[in-house]
């Protein structure tokens, strides 16, 4: 096991050396750079000037002297510098990536808590009316792209009706670290965390159904009826356990999936998390920023994968990972 | 006849849903298994064979299946019991021995645990004693290392080995009834003929009675006592394998034995029973269900209402037809190239 996760490590390292000139090159292909965006919001600036700031950035070099460069910045934890915040961008990202983590980590547990219960559901009582409720909120969910369904829980729950917040991470009225501050928190995260949840759940609802009829019609659970085995132990212990398996294999891919999710939710509540200062970036040409994001959500795709065949190999007798 | 039989099985008929209407594949069978007898059950696919042992163990899914008559085993009818009632019955008196068994087994389950899992219902037994029992029954059906193979889950062990630890699972709380539905079609000849010596040893000891499900006539002969011939969903012909085999009456019956090639008259054509068994949909409801197939023989030769009847005591034969029967002549049969040289 432990041979096997240090091997997957080892692959990356090729995988991580692609993406990272990938998505160098795709930086660089963009219009404009650094310097551009300052134009907008300056655009008295002497061209003078802009031409040897480049120099002096090292803008002018050759594309792999800069790509090393920017390799090597990387591998000792400097990310740049955003020319935007004028701020080093660890400290940028280190100020937001407890946000982002947190609403990770709240639509996925919500995600899971609304799709295993609807998933049994409708797959146990197939064709009752339950499932066909399932069934249609699924489609629907399926149907809503997420920024609008957004909008319009942010306008009924928090406009509307003013019982969330609006924007922002907590109350800035209040100190840090008491209860009132994490309540607060837990507040604001409640409207974005549903938001995407319930849209997030309705995938792995349709799957955890269909894997449910799939399994029941299986020959292991003829031959548990016919030893006796009660219907609920049947469900517990030979349906649901196999069908399951894919679902807990999906865990891994979900983390990562959440990180590029949350650019619309973070967007549209004001999060002040990765996602946002993702697409605020991306707005300003503040390639270092951008770079480093889409490098992080990069390695965090990786990471993911094995994760997924971790978790499938803890779950799955058949699949042991030598 | 004063002794109350197992199990018996009376005007069974068992119906699936087909676009809206409910069609018989088992029509109208009674049969009668006695202790200590194994009752082999013939037909081609599609039969009902396996129809009719599902519905003994009522695994039929309920809401698209329809089975009427009566299944009295030891005097109580299994299709007027709930679920629950007929689990007490289900792996405790009756065990089920499946087809194949790279899926009858649970993949996320060690041998052990499935089959303890019926002594857990059925025998209140303490875990030790539970293991001790698993690991003899691994042993009795004749599993080497048995103590190692319960630790183990079914992907580790050969098609064989999971053939006996489902034989293991049927007899698991020692049964008083054995339904073999097929139990050696997915399994290589050398392994077939393993389980089912190992199935006459456990008969044997267990003096369980079997109802055999099969199209193999060599199995047949060799472990049955008495065999029901059944096609499109009905028995045509009832008798001792002695009987069924040395004076088989029923066109069908003759014509599956002359379709086994044998060793000892070399001949270059095999005997092909024309045409298929009708999609259940589409089967003749009235007249000789087989008639379609021997259509040499007059229409007039048929019964109307073909009926079982006793043609000699113990010996049953559907329809009048086989009075008349003989096979075609050469140039009315198409028959099957069988690389003559």
């Amino acid at each position: 096991m432990l041979k096997f996760i240090l091997r997957r490590i080892l692959i990356m390292i090729p995988q991580l050396f692609l993406l990272s000139v990938l998505i160098f090159l795709l930086a660089k292909a963009m219009p404009g750079d650094a310097l551009t965006g300052q134009l907008a919001a300056n655009p008295k600036m002497d061209p003078q000037t802009l031409e040897e700031m480049r120099e002096k950035l090292g803008l002018n070099d050759p594309v792999h002297i800069q790509y090393i460069r920017w390799v090597k910045n990387m591998l000792q934890g400097d990310l740049g510098l955003s020319y935007t915040h004028q701020q080093p961008v660890t400290d940028l990202l280190a100020g937001r990536v407890g946000n982002t983590v947190l609403l990770s980590a709240a639509i996925l547990v919500l995600t899971y808590l609304i799709a295993i219960p609807l998933g049994i559901v409708s797959g146990r009582w197939t064709d009752t009316w339950a499932d066909k409720l399932i069934v249609g909120y699924s489609y629907i969910g399926y149907a809503t792209p997420l920024f609008i369904f957004a909008l319009i829980m942010l306008f009924v729950f928090g406009f509307h009706l003013g019982w969330f917040p609006t924007g922002g991470s907590v109350d800035i009225q209040v100190e840090e670290g008491t209860l009132a501050y994490y309540l607060s928190k837990l507040n604001h995260l409640m409207l974005p965390a549903l938001s995407g949840a319930l849209i997030n759940t309705v995938g792995i609802i349709q799957y955890l159904r269909s894997e449910i009829i799939d399994t029941k019609v299986k020959d292991f659970v003829k031959t548990a009826r016919a030893k006796g085995v009660p219907e609920r132990q049947i469900y517990w212990r030979h349906i649901l356990r196999n069908s399951f398996l894919p679902i807990a294999a999906f865990l891994g891919y979900e983390i990562t999936g959440l990180i590029g999710g949350s650019v619309f939710l973070e967007s549209i509540y004001s999060y002040p998390g990765l996602g946002q200062l993702f697409l605020q970036s991306i707005m300003q040409r503040d390639y270092s920023v951008v770079t480093a994001l889409v490098m992080i959500s990069g390695v965090a795709t990786l990471v993911g994968t094995l994760l997924s065949d971790i978790i499938l190999s803890a779950v799955d007798p058949r699949i042991r990972i030598e | 006849m004063s002794k109350q039989p197992l199990l018996e099985i009376e005007r069974l008929r068992v119906s699936f849903q087909i676009e809206g209407a409910y069609y018989a594949a088992v029509d109208d069978v009674s049969l009668v298994i006695e202790e200590n007898e194994v009752v082999a059950l013939v037909g081609e696919s599609g039969c009902g064979k396996s129809a009719l042992a599902l519905s003994i163990m009522g695994l039929h899914p309920p809401e698209k299946t329809k089975v009427e008559g009566r299944l009295l085993f030891k005097g109580t009818n299994l299709l007027s019991l709930s679920v629950s009632e007929l689990n007490r019955i289900r792996g405790k008196e009756i065990g089920m021995i499946f087809q194949d068994p790279l899926t009858a087994l649970n993949p996320l389950m060690t041998v052990g645990r499935q089959i303890e899992e019926s002594m857990n219902y059925h025998l209140r037994l303490p875990a030790e004693e539970k293991k001790k029992r698993t690991i003899r029954l691994l042993e009795r059906v004749g599993i080497p290392e048995p103590e190692k193979v319960y630790h183990r889950y079914p992907h580790e062990l050969s098609g064989g080995m999971r053939q006996r630890v489902v034989i293991a699972i049927a007899i698991a709380c020692e049964p008083s009834l054995l339904i073999a539905d097929e139990p050696t079609t997915a399994l290589d000849v050398t392994i077939q003929a393993q389980i089912m010596e190992l199935l006459k040893e456990l008969q044997r000891q267990m003096k369980t009675s079997i109802i055999l499900i099969t199209h193999d006539l060599g199995v047949v002969a060799e472990m049955a006592d008495r065999v029901a011939v059944m096609y499109a969903g009905e028995i045509v012909e009832l008798a001792d394998v002695d009987t069924i085999f040395h004076r088989p009456l029923h066109p069908y019956t003759r014509s599956l034995l002359q379709s086994i090639p044998s060793a000892q008259v070399k001949k270059d054509r095999l005997h092909v029973i024309q045409g298929i068994v009708p999609p259940l949909h589409k089967l003749p409801r009235r007249g000789c269900r087989f008639q379609p197939r021997i259509s040499w023989i007059g229409a007039e030769q048929h019964e109307l209402e073909p009926q079982l009847r006793e043609v000699e005591p113990g010996h049953w034969v559907r329809c009048t037809c086989y009075r008349h029967f003989h096979f075609p002549d050469d140039q009315m049969t198409r028959e099957v190239d069988y690389g003559a040289s």
